[in-house]
């Protein structure tokens, strides 16, 4: 049983600066404490540390799944045992003692729940507590919740008129059990198990996560969503999300994450796939804000993520936007595969990082089909001694005729020592492409902020008003109330930044 | 009591003194105009009065608005006080709409004084109303601060601020640079019609032009970080016919004369 334990930053005092100008407001902005840094005081059945092939059957064993799928993780953790952890990021940071964690932790319930009125109410109070309320009366209204507490899904809303439509929402684990055949069929067709050193162990050791499937011609009536909550200490978050939209389906999917303050580093390893057929279209967005560490940059969730979509079918679309502000460490690049003959891959980032906070963030396009069109649109901002690095990459496949991309990267920097970093990368091997690149950086200007006092506001507002503006193009592509949410978390996570 | 009373001011930047000593007593209702030269530290005084914090000012320099020495407020709690400067160079902040960024100011506005935060659609209606007054077009409420405005639309914009939050002592830093006769008459009526017997003015500007639309009660004459000459609209007339050269050559008489003696 974990304790409550909450780090309150000390309040930098500082007040003027070379110039004489007040920068407390500033730095105020910078060290807004974490607001969702509790824990649940919960029992867990937590595995013993570390991993090898009777860890991963005890996983397996534990979710009873079939033994194709056993096999499938076997398969992958043998991969992983000969891959070398990668450096090339922007990054610094001590490798995970993959021994020293623990690959499985769920909260310990008397029986399995097969309704709402089942979960442990410590679990549903936490949820709650995060404005994710899931009994049937008080549910949010027109979105659908997977709810995700460590490593299980403790409840799926709305899935009852999702049904109606043919709908499938559920947790991994259901999944597996349940729709064998479409998991088969998709499961590592867009992040393969040898991808890379992080996704090969997530799909040796993947815990739960969500699972949708929209099928042909339908237009998902409501937003799907998945909460994710880290609770459990010195335990690895190894979550799965695998969304397939069908011929002219339609869906909205939105992503969420929290975790309790720690002293010690957290490993996050999720691998998300998309799947696009024909004139299908999915939105992905996330706002990201696990626990990033404190002001010295002891703790936080080291958030090493692969996301990938691959629009397989004509005419397809799949749209990433991201809103990332936690996680002592950041390291993804949600991509787009586009095969299919018009298909259109769309990129939107926000990436801020204060205190000691390290994000090596971007995207890949890559373009196989004919007149297939990119867009992205990122915007970083760096406060305190923060390292923000866009890592970019469009390739133009030979056969890829008439292919467009349009990259603008924009980088704001808040105070003198933080960094902001672009790496764009081109491979272009078709000459009808048009490929556009356009990047800025800037920092957050003194003037502005006057401009903004001189009319009453307080410098807080202004450096919030500013950045927000910063951030529009992209908060443009977030659903309504994710917008509202990413632009209060934002004024939040910057109330007392430049120094 | 006088709405404004500067004392004494001396200020410097980076090293170099600007003003040198400014007195200033600005009644209710009154209009004062601040003329002079490029470079005699016009803005500099308008900058200072708005509290601009990069300037360095000596500390036994006093700025009392009805009474009280605002020379170590914040810029944001002299606006609250009913301090408003109309910039000479608008800043732009891309992606925050005009409606957005002065709803925010109203509302703090409105919450130092005690009062009830203003709705946003009431609001945007209020701004449009005084966006057609002083003729910058109502689709403007929906663009991003000063962001692509031209020269004239900027200025208007201000004028606009200006009319939302009411303030009751008004800085105008060379509001009609850049400005054709058409604006120029309608940032002026704009002025005008905030004229009250409790709402001062300064009106810092280079040329009389702007005076002949807001006729001013005093006219001062800045020069090299001093009021030298203080008067009527008849100094502005004076200084529109002989130019600024005859402050130059008086002073330097008198700064050669009293070097002949010494």
């Amino acid at each position: 049983m974990s304790e409550i334990k909450m780090n309150i930053p000390e309040k930098e005092k500082n007040g003027t600066t070379k110039n004489g100008e007040d920068m407390s407001a500033i730095n105020d902005f910078v060290n807004k404490e974490y607001a969702y840094g509790w824990v649940t005081p919960i029992e867990e059945e937590p595995f013993p540390f570390g991993l090898n092939e009777d860890i991963i059957r005890k996983i397996s064993e534990k979710k009873e799944e079939p033994e194709w799928m056993t096999e499938w993780r076997l398969k992958a953790y043998r991969t992983w045992t000969q891959m070398q952890e990668p450096h090339w990021a922007f990054i610094k940071y001590k490798t995970p003692d993959f021994q020293a964690i623990r690959y499985y932790a769920a909260p310990k319930m008397k029986k399995k729940s097969n309704s709402i009125e089942e979960v442990e109410p410590e679990i549903l109070k936490t949820f709650e507590k995060l404005g994710i309320p899931l009994e049937e009366q008080k549910r949010l209204v027109g979105i659908a919740v997977d709810a995700v507490f460590d490593s299980v899904s403790v409840a799926t809303t709305h899935q009852e008129i999702l049904g109606k439509f043919g709908i499938i929402f559920c947790s991994m684990s259901e999944a597996i059990r349940n729709y064998p055949e479409l998991v088969q069929r998709y499961l590592g067709s867009v992040v393969p198990p040898s991808d890379n050193f992080y996704a090969s162990l997530n799909s040796a050791v993947f815990s739960d996560g969500s699972f949708v499937y929209v099928p042909k011609g339908v237009k998902c009536p409501m937003d799907l969503s998945t909460y994710f909550r880290i609770n459990s200490a010195q335990t690895g978050q190894f979550e799965r999300t695998l969304i397939i939209a069908d011929e002219g389906a339609e869906v909205s999917y939105l992503e969420g994450c929290t975790a309790p303050i720690r002293d010690e580093n957290q490993l996050h390893a999720a691998v998300v796939e998309l799947v696009a057929h024909k004139n299908a279209t999915i939105r992905y967005s996330t706002v990201q804000n696990w626990y990033a560490g404190d002001e010295e940059g002891r703790g936080g969730i080291f958030n090493f993520v692969t996301k990938r979509g691959k629009c397989v079918g004509d005419n397809s679309r799949i749209s990433w936007t991201q809103v990332e502000t936690g996680s002592a460490i950041t390291w993804k690049y949600p991509s787009c595969i586009l095969q299919g003959d018009n298909s259109t891959g769309e990129f939107y980032s926000v990436a801020l990082t204060r205190n000691k906070q390290q994000a090596d963030t971007g995207t890949k396009m890559i373009h196989i089909g004919k007149n297939t069109r990119s867009t992205i649109i990122s915007k970083t901002i760096s406060a305190g001694m923060s390292q923000n690095t866009y890592r970019g990459m469009v390739r133009v496949m030979p056969k890829a005729e008439n292919a467009r991309n349009y990259t603008q990267c924009d980088s704001l920097l808040i105070g003198n020592r933080c960094g902001a970093h672009t790496f764009p990368h081109l491979d272009i091997r078709n000459s009808s492409a048009s490929v556009e690149h356009e990047a800025t950086t800037s920092k957050i200007n003194e003037e502005q902020l006057f401009y903004c006092r001189a009319r009453g506001i307080r410098p807080e507002n202004a450096i919030s008003l500013v950045v927000n503006g910063f951030c529009k193009e992209v908060f443009e592509h977030l659903p309504m109330e994710f917008a509202v949410e990413a632009t209060r978390l934002l004024s939040v996570s910057l109330e007392g930044s430049v120094g | 009591m006088s709405l404004l009373e500067v004392k004494n001011l001396k200020a410097s930047i980076e090293g170099q003194t600007i003003l040198k000593g400014i007195h200033l007593t600005i009644n209710p209702g009154e209009v004062h105009a601040i003329m002079g030269p490029n470079g005699s530290g016009k803005s500099t005084l308008a900058q200072i009065l708005a509290g601009n914090e990069n300037y360095e000012v000596s500390s036994d320099s006093e700025i009392l608005l009805r009474g009280e020495n605002i020379i170590s407020m914040p810029p944001e709690e002299r606006t609250r006080k009913g301090i408003f400067i109309a910039f000479q160079y608008p800043v732009e902040i891309p992606g925050l709409s005009n409606t957005e960024f002065l709803h925010t100011a109203v509302n703090e506005i409105r919450n130092a004084r005690g009062l009830e935060p203003i709705d946003i659609w009431d609001f945007e209606k209020q701004l449009k109303g005084k966006m057609k007054e002083i003729g910058l077009d109502p689709s403007f409420s929906e663009r991003s601060v000063n962001e692509g405005f031209s020269g004239g639309e900027k200025k208007r914009n201000e004028i606009v601020q200006m009319a939302v939050l009411e303030p009751i002592l008004s800085i105008l830093d060379e509001t009609d640079s850049g400005l054709d006769i058409d604006a120029l008459k309608s940032v002026a009526e704009g002025v005008n019609r905030m004229r009250s017997p409790q709402r001062s003015f300064i009106v810092i500007t280079h040329y009389q032009r702007l005076l002949n639309y807001i006729r001013p009660d005093f006219v001062h004459v800045l020069y090299k970080g001093r009021i030298v000459r203080s008067g009527g609209f008849e100094l502005a007339l004076e200084l529109e016919q002989k130019g600024y050269d005859w402050l130059k050559t008086e002073e330097e008489t008198e700064t050669s004369s009293v070097g002949a003696i010494s």
